[in-house]
This record gives C-alpha cells, sequence and structure tokens, in this order.
C-alpha cells in the first residue's frame, strides 16, 4: 500500500522521505533481520516497523478525523499519562539519524549534539511525519542546548508548549515539577476540549503502567544465561515504546516474554554462554540509531540492558494509583516522574546507584557508557561514574560518539579491545 | 611452529615471524593501499603455519585458514608485555591512532583509552606538519631538539595547525622553534591520554612515532617520570600477534 497522498498531505519531501526509508529499510535488515535464533515475537516488531512511517502514520490521521489530538515530544519528563487522559495520542518524534544537518546549521552551531541538530533536520527536511502530524510538539527544558534550541524551534513548527523543569532534587524542585505537570494539564484540556478527572487519569495511568511493566518483564528475562533475546532487538522495543499504540504494544511485548521465558527454560538463547554481558548506559538512542548494539553485538558480546532515556530511565517506575482525588492522582504521577535520574540534575548520584544495580541484576560484565558528542551532561558524569565504577570492579569503556557512520572503524577497535578486556 | 604476526597499520604494515619462541623474520612496508598486492608479496606461500592480525586492515584476514584477528590494544599489550614484565603502562602513538594501556603485574589489561575520533596528536599529524616545514619526518624530532624557545601551536585540528604553522613561518619564527612547538602539541595530548590510565611502574613508548627522538624526550619532561622506548618500538603489535598466535590456534581448534 502506498502512503504517498498521506505523506504529502502531511507536507512531506516526498523524494527525500522514500529515500530515507529506503535507508531505513535496508539497514534494518542488514542489522536486525540477519541475527540468529531470533524470538519469533520479534515478528510483531519487524512489522511495526515497516510501518512506523506508514500504517502507524495513518491511524494518527484517522483519530484526528475522529476528533482527537496527537501530542509529539522529545522526552520520557512528558508524562505520557496527561495525555492519554486527555484522549489524545502520544508520540515520541524524529531524531536518531544524521539527516537535514546541513539546513539544521542555519539555526544551531555545527557543535552542537546530534540528538537536537537531528530533530531539526528530519524538521526542516520535512521527512519526519511524526512531527508534522503532531497538533502540539513539546519541548522540555533539561540540557541548554534542547532549552535554546526550542526558541528556534518555535518558529518553524505550528504549535510548540515549553515544559520548564527542576534542575536540583529538592523541595523547591518537586513543587517546581508539580506546577509544570497541572500547567500542562491546562494546556491539554486547551487543546483537546476535555476535562482530566480523576476517572480517565486512573484509566491512562493503567494503561501506562502495564506498558512499563510489560518492559520490566523483559528487562528481567535478559537476566539469564545465554541471553533469551539480543540488545539491538530490545533497543527497539525501548524505541518503538514511544510511537506505538499502547495497548497493542504491552500485549505483544507480553507476548514475546512468554516465549521468552520458554527459551530460558530451555537453555536457548541468542548469545554463547560464555559471551561478554554488557551494559550499555548514558544518552539515548532513538530510531534508526543502533550503531553501538550492532558493533557490541558483532563482536561477540551481547547487551543485557539499557541503562538510557530508551530504556530503564525511562520506563523504571510506575506511577502508584492511589487516593481519591485529582490532587492526589497528580502527587503521584509527580512522585513516579522525580524519580528519573536524568544528567541534567546536579548532583546525580541515583543514577550510579541505577546502573549498579543494573549490573549486578543482570549480570553485566562490564558498563559501556554511551556519550553523544558535545552532550555535555551525560558525558561529563560518566567520567565521575567511570572512576566510581572501575573503582568497584566493574569495567568500563566512555565511548563519545555521534549519529555518523565515519568512526565505525575507530569504534569497533574500541569496543573488540573493551570486550577482549571483559575476556581476559 | 611458525607464527606470523601482522599489523596492518593506517601508515605502514608491519609483519613478524616467530619460531620456537624466536623472532626469525621483521619486516615494515609502506602502506600503499592495495593490501592483496603487499600481503602476497609479504607472506610467500608456506611463510607460516598460523598467523594472527591487528591494526585497522585487521579484517583483511577475517576469512582466512589459520587466521584470526585481534585489536591494537591486545597485540601492543601483548607485544610490550613480551619484553617488559611487571606493571607498566604503555603509550602507542601510530599513524591515525594514539592509546594508552594500563597493565597489571600479570599483564593484563586493566584500562584503555584512545583518542578521539580525529587525527591530531598522531603519526599522521606529525607528517602533514614536517611537510608544511619542508622537513624530512626523519631529522623532524632532532631539529626540535635544537630549539631554544617552542613558538605555540594552539589548533587541534590537523588543517588548521598547518596553516597556523604556515602563518607563524612568514611572521618569522625560526623553523626549529615551530617544530618544538608541533612536538609539544602533540606530547600535550599524549599525556592527557596517559594520565587517564595513569603511570603505574614504567612507561613503555611504542608505535612510528616512538623513533621520534623529540616526542620521547618531551614526554619524560611533562611527565616526570621514565620513558622508556623498546627497540623496534615500531613492531609492538606484530610482534603481540606473533606471541599470541600459540594459544589463539590452540583456542581455534
Amino acid at each position: 500500500m502506498s502512503y504517498h497522498k498521506m505523506w504529502a498531505e502531511l507536507g512531506l519531501n516526498l523524494e527525500a522521505h522514500d529515500q530515507l526509508l529506503q535507508v531505513l529499510s535496508q539497514g534494518y535488515q542488514q542489522l536486525f533481520l540477519s541475527q540468529e535464533n531470533r524470538p519469533t515475537g520479534m515478528q510483531y516488531l519487524d512489522f511495526v516497523m515497516s510501518e512506523i512511517h506508514g500504517l502507524r502514520i495513518q491511524e494518527l490521521v484517522d483519530a484526528q478525523k475522529a476528533g482527537r489530538k496527537v501530542v509529539g515530544s522529545f522526552c520520557v519528563f512528558v508524562p505520557e499519562e496527561l495525555i492519554l487522559a486527555v484522549d489524545a495520542i502520544s508520540v515520541g518524534l524524529c531524531t536518531g539519524a544524521e539527516v537535514g544537518f546541513d539546513l539544521a546549521e542555519q539555526y544551531l552551531p555545527r557543535n552542537t549534539c546530534a540528538l537536537i541538530k537531528s530533530s531539526f533536520g528530519f524538521k526542516l527536511g520535512k521527512m519526519c511525519p511524526y512531527i508534522e502530524a503532531s497538533d502540539l510538539i513539546v519541548g522540555e527544558n533539561t540540557c541548554d542546548g534542547k532549552k535554546k534550541s526550542y526558541e528556534h524551534l518555535k518558529y518553524l513548527v505550528k504549535d510548540l508548549y515549553v515544559m520548564d523543569l527542576p534542575q536540583m532534587k529538592s523541595e523547591a524542585g518537586k513543587a517546581l515539577l508539580k506546577a509544570e505537570y497541572l500547567r500542562f494539564m491546562k494546556r491539554l484540556e486547551e487543546l483537546t476540549g476535555k476535562t482530566i478527572t480523576v476517572k480517565n487519569l486512573k484509566e491512562a495511568i493503567e494503561i501506562v503502567n502495564a506498558k512499563r511493566l510489560s518492559v520490566a518483564r523483559l528487562a528481567r528475562l535478559r537476566a539469564a544465561s545465554p541471553a533469551p533475546i539480543s540488545g539491538l532487538d530490545s533497543l527497539l522495543i525501548n524505541q518503538i515504546f514511544f510511537n506505538e499504540n499502547p495497548q497493542r504494544f504491552t500485549e505483544n511485548i507480553n507476548i514475546l516474554c512468554d516465549e521468552l521465558e520458554a527459551r530460558i527454560e530451555q537453555g536457548t538463547g541468542v548469545a554463547k554462554p560464555d559471551a561478554p554481558r554488557i551494559l550499555v548506559s548514558g544518552c539515548p538512542m532513538a530510531v534508526p540509531n543502533w550503531k553501538l548494539p550492532a558493533i557490541v553485538e558483532q563482536n561477540g558480546a551481547v547487551i543485557v540492558g539499557e541503562e538510557l532515556c530508551t530504556g530503564e530511565r525511562g520506563a523504571r517506575w510506575l506511577t502508584e494509583i492511589k487516593g481519591e482525588t485529582l490532587e492526589e492522582l497528580i502527587d503521584s504521577l509527580v512522585e513516579r516522574y522525580w524519580q528519573i535520574d536524568c544528567a541534567v540534575f546536579t548532583p546525580n548520584t541515583d543514577r550510579l546507584q541505577s546502573i549498579k544495580k543494573m549490573v549486578q541484576e543482570y549480570q553485566a560484565d562490564g558498563v559501556l557508557q554511551y556519550n553523544l558528542q558535545f552532550c555535555q551532561p551525560y558525558t561529563i558524569e560518566s567520567g565521575l561514574y567511570e572512576t566510581e565504577l572501575e573503582a568497584a570492579g566493574i569495567p568500563v569503556l566512555n565511548i563519545e560518539t555521534d549519529y555518523s557512520q565515519e568512526d565505525m572503524g575507530q569504534l569497533s577497535t574500541r569496543i573488540e579491545a573493551f570486550i577482549e578486556r571483559l575476556k581476559q | 611452529m611458525r607464527y606470523a604476526g601482522f599489523d596492518l597499520g593506517s601508515r605502514t604494515l608491519k609483519l613478524v615471524i616467530m619460531e620456537d619462541d624466536k623472532l626469525v623474520w621483521q619486516q615494515v612496508m609502506p602502506n600503499q593501499y592495495n593490501f592483496q598486492k603487499q600481503v602476497q608479496a609479504m607472506l610467500p606461500a608456506g611463510s607460516y603455519d598460523y598467523l594472527v592480525a591487528t591494526g585497522y586492515g585487521r579484517h583483511y584476514f577475517d576469512n582466512w585458514q589459520n587466521a584470526a584477528t585481534i585489536s591494537e590494544i591486545k597485540a601492543f599489550a601483548a607485544g610490550v608485555n613480551y619484553i617488559h614484565s611487571g606493571e607498566l603502562t604503555i603509550l602507542d602513538i601510530g599513524g591515525q591512532d594514539t592509546k594508552a594501556i594500563s597493565l597489571d603485574n600479570r599483564g593484563k589489561i586493566k584500562k584503555f583509552v584512545m583518542n578521539d575520533k580525529c587525527a591530531a596528536g598522531t603519526g599522521r599529524f606529525l607528517e602533514i606538519m614536517a611537510a608544511a616545514l619542508n622537513l624530512e619526518i626523519a631529522e623532524f624530532g632532532d631539529i626540535a631538539l635544537t630549539a631554544s624557545y617552542a613558538e605555540k601551536i594552539n589548533s587541534m585540528c590537523t588543517v588548521f595547525a598547518e596553516s597556523e604553522v604556515i602563518s607563524t613561518l612568514s611572521r618569522g619564527a625560526k623553523p626549529a622553534d615551530v617544530a618544538l612547538g608541533i612536538h609539544n602539541s602533540i606530547v600535550d595530548r599524549a599525556c592527557g591520554l596517559v594520565r587517564k590510565v595513569g603511570i603505574n611502574g614504567k612507561l613503555i613508548f611504542v608505535g612510528g612515532v616512538a623513533r621520534n627522538s623529540a616526542v620521547a624526550h618531551l614526554l619524560q619532561k611533562n611527565l616526570d617520570s621514565e620513558v622508556i622506548v623498546p627497540p623496534d618500538a615500531q613492531l609492538m603489535g606484530a610482534l603481540g600477534c606473533a606471541v599470541l598466535a600459540d594459544k589463539m590456534r590452540e583456542d581455534a581448534i
């Protein structure tokens, strides 16, 4: 089925977008479909990926025709629960590929991180159907790069809303987060003409909790040896988490987990039992940024966890459904998001504990800290953590890279050497 | 058993052959970017029983029979460890990579770091700067050591550094002083990497750039630590491959 008419109506650059999809599809085949002994449950993800700019966008457009709204965002601090409570659809926006950087550099300095540049590139190159289909785009004041880039983005999209975020885990910081969530609620109510109630918010929390529980279940199963599923496939699941219909996602991930449980029982997996097990930690990896896990797993190691925004940092905690008033539910929501250990906080010692805990739970042999070049919060933090983790006897490799392919050789050498170090 | 260690570096190809734990052959060739032709010429039929390759071109041997590949880090660690035992730190400055590796007293890799993805501070950087000064690479270090003053070269980027060198010269600076400035700039970067892995015990300086007298001298001065340049410092990667070949052959069977 051709989606060209829909894409044209959304204002995409059809030629450039076709090229992008072709590259995506080739990359997907090379990296994902070539893996041996994949769980059959991954066919669901293969289908979702093949339709990520097709059928899923069609669903968004159809929902809009039926009166629903689409809210696009870039960050795990934007509460999906509030978006679902007003019966809107929450989607993550495109930002994982080196596209439109020449266009982005009209607005942003060259030494801006690839994630921010990519979000501008997708918009300016007219290649992201999600941003074009969004009725509201939510930016958030995490790092300085994002915060300041929104001052430009405001003029490039139809409706940008910027959410402020605290930088310290103090009582005042928490009060700010709550105030910002209340302000966001109002904005969503204005957008949709619907009111957030105890009932619809509870339902929304249940949907999102179920989704998070399904990826938490997946995460636990990866503690098994041999690993029942590759890190590449697991990362994809954590990426699709942001764009797919939540109920359908939950259902299918649970089916996949049933299969993985059977695999573990039979002792089958995707890696050799003695393959070094690696935890990846650091900056988010958005579709189609699969570079690092691909190199790691092609070199005979297996990734057993993602301490990333597209991973446990985004999905770890649940919102406790307690109380009978809206106020109590909002407080509960704030409690949940307050635990996110993003590197924009100072100090951010909780994150080090999260990494150590994940290393232990998933029996990781080492930690690969992934830093996007020019991402100051994570890169600076990785230096501190490297010292702490090595002192605790946990081998660490710090990698600084971007979305380009030109450093594949150098990365491969470092990762190979790290795997050799783990095998000693 | 004859074991070949082959280091396919970005600027040079290095081959050593060991038999009964003795070095029986060694060869260094400039990389002419035609592996098929060069490897054939350097490795005549029957010259080895098992081969281990490293360097950026190591994957040329991926599907060869009786061959395996390892990273440069493992190769250099094994090569240096063959000559020097005990806790030590290795600095390797090659054609396009700089790496620092610390080994524990059993020769195991404790930590390693490499330069980021640009060529500043590598052998290639020195070559380009020597050319900008119209000097032979072989005499570059010796000339730098005759300087009484070091011109400051600030640019991290090879391209910008080249134009900085040219403008410094046109301002009337002495070539030897500029040469010293260039050497200081790469030593500063290398010291940064060495400090990241820490110096425990000796510092062994290897790789093609170890043949440059000024870099070794400046390293010793900056790090306030004894710097040892082994004979055949450039061959350490290839040597490490040959040393590990016996065990790798057994593991492959």
